[in-house]
């Protein structure tokens, strides 16, 4: 169940490119932290290294220390796939399986990990639905494709596809960016339900988002061009908002920012 | 916004119909606005159908090559067929159900096709069944497991196989191939000789059989399943190989989640490609498969010939055209054949593309 997370030196890089540079932080259980900062920064990187999506990219490759409640997942023994099951991923555009219907996209996961019992998985896909406040809407068609939803009923079906096998910590890499507002906010919603019973880390670019949704807030920027990103500070969202230790923070979330 | 065809609302849309003459009842009701207005040059007004010079040349051309194409393949059909019927009428056999294919006498003609169907059917479907698998094994290899420098010299050296000449292909089946299977051959005789496609073939030249015919063909269809499944699988979508990924889904579990169900289609077609190519392949099978008078068993080490390999042996020897349109009508029956197959081939592949 919800862990905590632990970041100790992490850099990331692209091959000889230095992506993200020395990134320490900490993301308490059963809480939300939004990564923000313009556009390259590498905040999106920090998120992909949190479950070892990043090495998948040819040539990607991360050090120091990420720990999951004190265990480091970039362990020499641990298998990559076993850190995927347990934190869960939403991505930025919606991802449905397109050929699975609602319900196998929901329960992929567990398939995943062996589970075969239909009753259970029915179960489950119904409590992952309800979780991802989607349930109402799709009940009468669970057999129909995934593609068949609106995009912002897909996002809430990935999001009950990341639920279902009750992942440790959930990743969010803008989830909302290509949602409109009124499904934006139903995402919302679910984020600030979601934290009673995960650990959330959220990529956004929406900075009232990260204001609305987050409990912490970090700032992410790189000094320039070519440059790697860094973490420029971290702290409570309500701080971060409205009296930021950091000038460049201050910069950038009052809108002056070159 | 000056046009008085885009300012006129609705009349502006029945303007270029006005002209024709054909809806003045609904020109009438507003007549004396914008419709006394000498009509402008068409262009810019909706539904024009004026056509810049470059446009209509290029279409004429793009239009020449679609039905120039269409009434190439409708001439070969009716020249097969106008070639086919007069010694259809003559044949003292049924063309269909006959086995024994006698068209050198112009005075006796007696000729089916069955045994040709069967064999060709029976190499095709052989090489088919040993190439697809390798084929699928290659192509999901090139795109999910061979990191890049080598996919791509790898996929190069694929490509290269389909641009051996067939004749080659013939050669090697015959004097490298065919001994080195041998051995493989006279075990699987002995021991599953029960079952009919392993029985004792009706040749007695060893090696110049289905079985070899068949995996040289497999090799030769080989780099068009590939090629085409390969160019498939590479466009499965990143984000549903990451949906995968992050879901803690194995190498081969993104393969069997994502990558498969979006390139089956691709594949089956692929294949039906190939198979299309075998159908009507010649020399190779020339060169390897062994004549015979006796009929074929359906063994797969019995000779025979295909359509395309009885009509290249026979040929050279027609001298009068009963006889020459006993083999076009045979002729005929492969393309037909490869008609349908590719049909198929496009079938499968709108039915899913229409999901997609």
């Amino acid at each position: 169940m919800a862990k905590r997370l632990d970041l100790k030196d992490v850099n990331i890089f692209y091959g000889r490119f230095h992506a993200v540079d020395n990134v320490t932080l900490s993301v308490a259980p059963r809480s939300v932290t939004a990564f923000i900062g313009p556009s390259g920064c590498g905040k999106s990187t920090v998120l992909r290294t949190l479950n070892r999506m990043h090495e998948v990219i040819p040539g990607a490759r991360v050090e120091g220390e990420v720990l999951l409640d004190g265990e480091n997942i970039y362990g020499s023994s641990v298998d990559p796939v076993g850190v995927r099951r347990t934190i869960g991923m939403v991505f930025q555009r919606p991802n449905p399986f397109p050929t699975m219907s609602i319900r196998d996209n929901v329960v992929a996961g567990l398939k995943l990990q062996g589970r075969k019992s239909r009753k259970e998985l029915d179960e489950v896909a119904e409590r992952a639905l309800r979780g991802a406040n989607l349930w109402n809407e799709v009940k009468d068609r669970l057999t129909k494709p995934g593609g068949g939803l609106s995009g912002g009923q897909q996002q809430r079906l990935c999001i009950a596809r990341a639920i279902a096998v009750q992942p440790d910590v959930l990743l969010m890499d803008e989830p909302c960016s290509a949602l409109d507002p009124i499904s934006t906010l139903a995402i919302e919603d679910l984020i600030a339900e979601l934290k009673t019973e995960y650990t959330i880390v959220i990529v956004t670019h929406n900075m009232q988002q990260a204001a609305r949704v987050s409990d912490q807030t970090a700032f992410f920027n790189l000094r320039a061009t070519g440059e790697p990103g860094r973490l420029v500070e971290i702290d409570d969202t309500p701080k971060m908002f409205s009296n930021p230790t950091q000038q460049a923070t201050e910069d950038y979330i009052s809108g002056r920012f070159g | 916004m000056s046009d008085p065809t885009v300012t006129g609302g609705p009349t502006g849309i029945g303007e270029p119909a006005d002209r024709w003459g054909s809806s003045v009842s609904a020109a009438v009701p507003e007549a004396g606005i914008p419709a006394t207005e000498p009509p402008p040059p068409d262009q810019g007004s909706i539904g024009a159908t004026f056509v810049q010079r470059g446009d209509r040349i290029f279409r004429f051309l793009a239009t020449g090559s679609g039905v120039f194409i269409v009434a190439l393949i409708g001439a070969i059909g009716l020249f097969l067929l106008i070639q086919a019927v007069p010694p259809l009428l003559q044949n003292h056999a049924n063309f269909l159900t006959s086995r024994q294919f006698e068209a050198g006498d112009p005075n006796n003609l007696s000729f089916g096709i069955l045994d040709l169907l069967l064999v060709t059917v029976e190499v095709s479907v052989f090489a088919l069944v040993l190439a697809m698998p390798l084929g699928l094994g290659i192509a999901l290899f090139l795109t999910q497991y061979a990191p890049a420098r080598v996919a791509r010299p790898f996929g190069y050296l694929v490509d290269l196989l389909a641009a051996v000449p067939s004749i080659i292909f013939g050669l090697w089946g015959l004097f490298v191939l065919a001994p080195a299977i041998q051995p493989f051959a006279v075990w699987l005789e002995t021991h599953l000789g029960w079952f009919f496609l392993f029985s004792p073939g009706n040749v007695g030249i060893a090696g110049a059989t289905v079985f070899t015919a068949g995996i040289v063909l497999a090799v030769m269809i080989l780099p068009i399943i590939t090629a085409i499944s390969r160019e498939v699988f590479a466009r499965t979508p990143r984000a549903h190989i990451e949906a995968a990924l992050a879901l803690g889904a194995t190498k081969w579990e993104v393969v069997r989640m994502t990558v498969w169900p979006f390139g089956r289609a691709g594949y089956v077609s692929a294949s039906m490609l190939g198979l299309g190519r075998a159908l009507g392949e010649t020399i190779a099978l020339t060169i390897i498969l062994a004549a015979t008078p006796r009929i074929f068993t359906g063994s797969l080490f019995d000779g025979g010939a295909t359509f395309a390999s009885k009509i290249a042996l026979s040929f050279a020897e027609l001298n009068n055209n009963l006889s020459a349109g006993a083999f076009i009508a045979a002729g005929l029956v492969l393309f037909v054949l490869t008609f349908l197959v590719n049909a198929a081939a496009r079938w499968v592949i709108n039915r899913s593309g229409a999901k997609a």
